[in-house]
């Protein structure tokens, strides 16, 4: 499989898979008959096909639907219906994400940097303890506990009032936008802050120590010595945060399901109340879209970096 | 001692945050009775507990069948992913690199219209409401996963106890077999356990791939949150939570430093 071991090396002139010409070349055993490349190939196959089969090509399926009519033919109408009946639930989506994105690269750098700056060791490592329970929480879960913690009669609203902070009249229901924030946010902020933590944590210390001996503050040493160095960690935490906020379905169904909606809960809709496979599709694209849009930034971004150096 | 009244508010603040949810889910799990504006339930009780647990509740059967589903998808993954993960740690492949990201493509593009068309695609299949169709959704859901993990397992494998056995005359299966599956072993059932829980909480692509006649707990609990019966959705949400936060707490033990350093080379 791999280099010819030194025992046979001795015996062998090269290390050639099939000896050259001659008749009278003693039969080959089969395994040398395949070369070795092939046999990678083809023990990555049925990974790769359950892939392509079941998602690749309903990927490529649901972009070919957004823009197909009911006869058939290519059509413009199904964009243009989602547009106009969604619109606004596009831009709030986006909205949601960019905020809630902007919201966990703030908190997880937070994190991060207390975890790598911080000075008290019981602090460091009660913080290290505590931030990465939502990480195991799943999704479904998180949305139905925020369902009823967020509450108008919800616990978080019941303490308020049980500890005196606000009067039972002032409770307010966080179930709209601002639930589906804090979900995404709460779930979100420890994979995050994982991914930065630990690219912190390896970082050359040098530059940390350098900076404080010159007489900076933790937070400007956060600022501009640790956060640019471990931007590419954070970029792709948050890329993958986004996409993965694009996907959930339940949150925004259990804490947000009125209009304005994100646009995961009126594709569902849009099949389970009508069949609307075009319109539904159409939505997909746009969300496919953003997605899109947030890597080609990435990628811009990262190739003008490292252009430059 | 004063420097603690900023750190404490903050700790404190972010363990009512994180712990604020769960401990509302927990006390709605014993609660018989909770009315606003009353801070806690106004009746403690386990009747919920027993109609859940019920040998022939909804639950059971849900729980049965979260589990059914979860384990065969554990079964199909390792199935392909052990061999492709071996041919990416070992073998010499071509476009190694866009094999690898090829596995990541289910991770990038968000995926509530592909599972849609998926359902599409399987209702002229016939496998829509099916155990195979939510299995097959659930295997490519943790493929990112299986395969990243197991290349990375097999690639912490000492490369000279494989050319001993192979000195030795042990032909290659009998290698794989006998010393580089079994060293690979600990990374290999990390990546399973990642499997079988992501098959458990899946909800969206069963959502659509199992209607109507699969019923799994995650969906069982949404139509129990959205029916407004917080007692049985804070009891099967707990349900759900048990393997999660078990598997939290024995990580160390499975997934050593050195296979975490080679995962995605």
């Amino acid at each position: 499989m791999s280099a010819p071991l030194p025992t046979e090396a001795a015996g062998r002139p090269a290390a050639l898979p099939r000896p050259r010409g001659g008749d009278g070349a003693p039969a080959l055993p089969a395994t040398r008959i395949v070369p070795d490349w092939l046999w990678g190939v083809l023990l990555v196959l049925p990974a790769l096909a359950m892939v392509a089969l079941f998602f690749l090509y309903p990927l490529g399926l649901s972009a070919v639907s957004a823009f197909q009519g009911r006869d058939g033919g290519w059509t413009l109408a199904n964009v243009a219906k989602a547009f106009e009946l969604y619109s606004l639930d596009m831009a709030f989506t986006l909205a949601i994400v960019l905020l809630s994105s902007a919201l966990v690269a703030v908190l997880s750098v937070a994190i991060g940097g207390y975890l790598t700056l911080g000075g008290n060791r019981l602090a460091v490592t009660l913080l290290r303890w505590l931030y990465r329970w939502p990480l195991f929480i799943p999704f479904i879960v998180a949305a139905q506990m925020m369902r009823s913690f967020l509450a108008k009669n919800g616990l978080m609203n019941n303490l308020l009032i049980g500890g005196g902070v606000i009067e039972p009249l002032q409770a307010a229901s966080l179930l709209d936008w601002r639930g589906v924030v804090v979900t995404f946010v709460w779930k979100q902020t420890p994979f995050v802050a994982l991914m930065v933590a630990g690219a912190m944590a390896s970082l050359d210390r040098s530059t940390i120590e350098a900076a404080r001996d010159l007489g900076a503050g933790r937070l400007r040493i956060l600022a501009e010595i640790v956060v640019p160095q471990v931007r590419p960690t954070l970029t792709v935490g948050l890329i993958l945060s986004f996409v993965t906020m694009l996907s959930v379905m339940s949150v925004p169904m259990m804490i947000n399901p009125n209009s304005p909606t994100m646009i995961t809960v009126d594709m569902a809709y849009r099949i389970n109340a009508h069949g609307d496979y075009g319109v539904a599709n159409a939505l997909g694209f746009v969300s496919y879209a953003m997605a899109g849009l947030v890597g080609w930034v990435y990628l811009r971004h990262g190739v003008r970096q490292g252009g430059a150096r | 001692m004063f420097a603690w009244i900023p750190r404490g508010l903050a700790l404190g603040l972010l363990a009512f945050v994180i712990f604020g949810p769960l401990t509302n889910l927990g006390l709605w799990a014993v609660a018989e009775k909770w009315y606003f504006p009353h801070t806690l339930p106004l009746q403690y009780g386990f009747t919920f507990w027993e109609r859940v647990f019920a040998p022939r509740s909804n639950a059971m059967a849900s729980l049965a069948t979260s589990v059914t589903i979860a384990l065969l998808t554990v079964a199909a993954c390792l199935a392909v992913s052990v061999p492709a993960g071996y041919a990416l740690a070992r073998l010499r492949l071509p476009w190694r690199g866009a094999i690898l990201l090829a596995f990541l493509l289910p991770q990038a593009f968000p995926s509530v219209a592909v599972y849609i068309n998926v359902a599409r695609i399987f209702y002229t299949l016939g496998l829509n409401g099916t155990v195979a169709g939510v299995v097959l959704v659930h295997t490519v859901h943790g493929l990112v996963f299986s395969v990243w993990i197991t290349a990375a397992a097999f690639g912490a494998v000492d490369r000279s106890l494989e050319e001993a056995a192979r000195d030795m005359g042990a032909g290659p299966l009998r290698t794989f077999f006998g010393i580089t599956l079994p060293l690979a072993a600990p990374g290999v059932m990390a990546s399973s356990i990642f499997v079988f829980l992501e098959s458990l909480d899946e909800f969206t692509g069963t959502y659509f791939v199992g209607v109507p006649d699969i019923s799994t707990l995650p969906l069982l609990m949404f139509n129990a949150g959205m029916g407004g019966n917080f007692q049985i959705a804070a009891i099967t949400a707990l349900i759900l939570l048990v393997p999660s936060v078990g598997f939290m707490l024995v990580i160390e033990r499975f997934l050593k430093a050195d296979v975490l350093a080679k995962v995605g080379h």
